[in-house]
């Protein structure tokens, strides 16, 4: 199983629909796909009209009373599974902080068993720093990383590879990629152009800003599925075709 | 992606009500929004064909094998017989049809069911094609928490040895719940809205059940043992020609598979009702007319002489691999140029057998011998009341054993290997009569005097056929040379001294079977085994009506 990690300090950068989108063309490839919601929000479980609901809350899931396959759920798409987010995930933290030991791996430990059934697990993970971000680096062997194209921007990515790479033994393979690209912002396409061919570990597909994205808040379907021919759809394709690979040296 | 556990149902037509779609539709949509999903995975038409032996060893297993079709190639699945899939496997093309299990390329199902059918061949047993529809059950929120699977026009089909039409059938349209993973009580609400529609109900066989009905079959209508229909107080005439009428059964269903060379054990069968045919006319022949056991003695002599040939080269090649896998001086290489010799050699006796079995004295021998049969088992006249079954069956296998008891006996370590090969013929006449009034005994005496007799004849089996082999590799060495001579080649050198080998070794477990021979004789002759002899017949004679 390889596990892809979709993540960002900050909220509202196409995090949510990048790991949608491409969970859902990985399990169109015919690869069985998971995705698990770990953001309190729910946005990925309301996208597959899925109620943001675990029995027993995060809770029943770190503590091992419930197992994650008893709480996963059949999206509509053939070989893709949701194990759904739940409000109580807001307290993850604590729940992961009093887990007995090495308390930063309790979620790769979680996963285990999932490797058997899956080829794919995508971890939408909620915003911010916290002990269930340092749990899904951990965890991960692709990290995904949106990117708003600022100068800023790019200096998180700097932290957050700089920190990774202080991990002992595994460490995830960090693929930032742009996303919500304004075409019509010149900053934004030198900051795209530049970074893309400059750095490693920078995807060359950027992800539009497109109304067909926010749609899919309508539709409650990956814009992959519900406008395969779109704008969209295709840019997502590309970045999942580069994000397979192994990144640049 | 959707678990197992489907909930099976079928529509039933019987009741001249044509099955409606739109009636099953129109109950779930008061708990569901019913969509309909052209192009679902598992929609479209569907090609299945079940496979197994002909002797139906995966069924008896408790497995079915079904290969389903693709646009290229397809996949083998094999379920339990609940329905329920072990494991599959995907093929891009079936061998050839029918083919050995080893035919098929590596996978899950080669391996799990190799050694369960190996030597025999898998055969279409029925075909059927449908039409495969998926509808979506929906709940408020628009998300899929259950499929509906309609398969309706289910046509089924069973194959014929000439692929010329055979028999057709329609099964009733079936319709199927699927599971939603995460979603197990939505499905059960759609199972229960799906029973209470009228003409719907659960459907108690699988597909391939439901076919073989329909298609007058039984699953496992074959076997190759003996299992005739007789009593103990029915008039022994009457009773041997049930036996030998279903010895002549087993014969003529084999007769095609042979002709076909399908696999090595139809051959095998046949020779084995043609050998019981034999001892039973030997043996038990004196209830039948004199002149009529006189002919067929010497008829079944003949069927079974003409098949020998092919036989003894089928063993030779089932066994070649175990043999080469002994060797420890020569290669299994060296041997190839014996295996060749020897398909050669087989391809020539079989058409020999073939026109033999195609010939009119086979013909002759089938027709006649039924007529006659038939004539003693339905003719009931007075003077074939006497002796019962009970009685015959008591005397001749009383007899029998008397006869291995005393042979036996007088074997010591100094008899010649004749009076052991000797001794075989007459173990394996009383297990055949032991077999034919199996019906007659009591089940567990049956058994326990059974099995010590099969290890007895397994012991002098292997006596004999290390002996056998030996002398039959000297003659393969010898006519290996000649035939090379003739066709301007050498016989390579190392091949004889492979096979030399070989017959070292066969010599070694002759010595051995030779050396446990006392002891498994003691077990099934000795105070014991003749008790349970003794318990076995009298049993008999309170016999069953």
């Amino acid at each position: 199983v390889k596990i892809f990690a979709t993540y960002n300090i900050k909220g509202g950068v196409g995090k949510t629909t990048a790991a949608v989108n491409l969970a859902y063309l990985s399990a169109a490839d015919g690869c069985r796909t998971l995705l698990w919601d770990l953001d309190p929000q729910g946005a990925a479980s309301f996208l597959f009209r899925i109620k943001p609901r675990v029995k027993g809350g995060g809770k029943a899931l770190i503590r091992g009373t419930k197992t994650l396959d008893d709480a996963i759920k059949g999206t509509d798409f053939d070989h893709l599974d949701l194990l759904p987010a739940d409000f109580t995930y807001r307290n993850m933290d604590l729940l992961l902080g009093g887990a007995d030991k090495k308390p930063t791996r309790k979620l790769g430990q979680l996963l285990k068993p999932m490797a058997a059934e899956y080829d794919h697990v995508f971890l939408d993970c909620p915003p911010s720093i916290s002990l269930v971000s340092e749990n899904v680096m951990h965890a991960a062997d692709v990290l995904l990383v949106p990117l708003i194209p600022t100068t800023l921007s790019v200096r998180t990515l700097d932290q957050l590879t700089e920190f990774v790479a202080g991990f002992n033994g595994r460490r995830p393979r960090v693929w930032a990629f742009f996303s919500m690209v304004d075409r019509r912002k010149t900053l934004h396409q030198e900051i795209t152009r530049d970074l893309a061919t400059e750095r490693a570990g920078v995807a060359a597909t950027p992800i539009p800003a497109l109304s067909m994205i926010e749609r899919m808040s309508v539709e409650r379907a990956p814009v992959t599925a519900f406008a395969p021919r779109s704008v969209a759809a295709r840019a997502y394709r590309a970045l999942w075709a580069e994000v397979q690979q192994d990144p640049k040296p | 992606v959707t678990t197992g556990g489907l909930r099976d149902f079928v529509a039933d037509t019987a009741e001249g009500e044509d099955f409606s779609l739109a009636a099953v539709r129109s109950e779930l949509s008061t708990e569901f929004t019913v969509r309909q999903e052209p192009g679902a995975a598992g929609s479209g038409m569907h090609r299945r064909t079940w496979l197994d032996t002909f002797d139906w060893r995966l069924y008896k297993a408790g497995l079915t094998l079904q290969f389903e079709q693709a646009r290229r190639g397809g996949l083998l699945v094999l379920s339990k017989a609940d329905g329920t899939p072990q494991v599959e496997q995907p093929v891009t093309r079936w061998p050839r049809r029918p083919g050995l299990a080893e035919d098929l390329p590596p996978g899950p199902v080669r391996d799990r069911i190799l050694v369960l059918t190996s030597p025999r061949a898998l055969l279409p047993i029925v075909k059927a094609a449908s039409t495969v529809s998926v509808n979506r059950l929906l709940n408020a929120d628009g998300k899929t928490v259950a499929r509906l699977v309609v398969e309706e026009h289910v046509t089924v089909t069973a194959p014929t040895p000439n692929s010329a039409g055979g028999t057709t059938a329609e099964l009733p349209p079936r319709l199927a719940v699927a599971e939603v993973r995460g979603y197990p009580s939505q499905a059960r609400k759609a199972a229960g809205l799906l029973a209470s529609v009228p003409g719907v109900s659960h459907a108690s066989q699988s597909v391939f059940i439901a076919a073989l009905t329909a298609l007058g079959r039984h699953p496992a209508d074959y076997t190759s043992g003996v299992e005739a229909e007789i009593t103990a107080t029915m008039p022994a005439s009457v009773a041997v020609a049930r036996l030998l009428l279903r010895l002549l059964d087993t014969v003529e269903l084999n007769v095609d598979g042979v002709l076909r060379d399908i696999d090595t054990e139809f051959l095998h069968d046949l020779r084995v009702a043609v050998r019981r045919t034999r001892s039973a006319i030997k043996l038990l022949g004196a209830v039948l007319p004199a002149d009529l056991a006189e002919h067929f003695k010497a008829e079944f002599k003949w069927l079974g002489d003409v098949t020998t040939p092919v036989r003894d080269l089928d063993v030779h090649l089932l066994g070649f691999d175990a043999l080469t896998e002994q060797l420890v001086a020569a290669s299994p290489d060296d041997l190839e140029p014996l295996r060749a010799f020897l398909v050669r050699r087989r391809a020539r006796e079989f058409r020999r057998l073939a026109a033999a079995l195609r010939g009119p004295r086979f013909r002759a021998i089938t027709d006649d011998w039924r007529k006659a049969l038939l004539e003693i088992r339905d003719v009931d006249g007075p003077r074939r009341r006497r002796p019962t079954a009970a009685v015959l069956a008591r005397a001749a296998t009383g007899k029998a054993f008397r006869r291995v008891a005393a042979q036996g006996d007088a074997i010591t370590s100094d008899s010649p290997p004749e009076t052991l090969h000797d001794l075989r013929k007459r173990a394996k006449e009383l297990r055949y009569l032991l077999e034919f009034f199996a019906p007659l005994y009591d089940q567990v005496a049956y058994r326990k005097v059974l099995s010590d007799l099969k290890q007895l004849q397994d012991c002098l089996g292997e006596f004999q056929d290390s002996e056998v082999q030996r002398h039959e590799i000297r003659d393969l060495a010898d006519a290996m040379l000649t035939d090379s001579m003739l066709a301007g080649r050498a016989a390579p050198a190392a091949t004889l001294l492979a096979m030399g080998e070989i017959a070292a070794k066969l010599a070694l477990s002759q010595a051995e079977a030779r050396a446990e021979f006392a002891a498994r004789f003691a077990r099934f002759a000795g105070p014991a085994g003749r008790e349970r002899v003794r318990v076995l017949l009298a049993n008999e004679t309170q016999g069953r009506p």
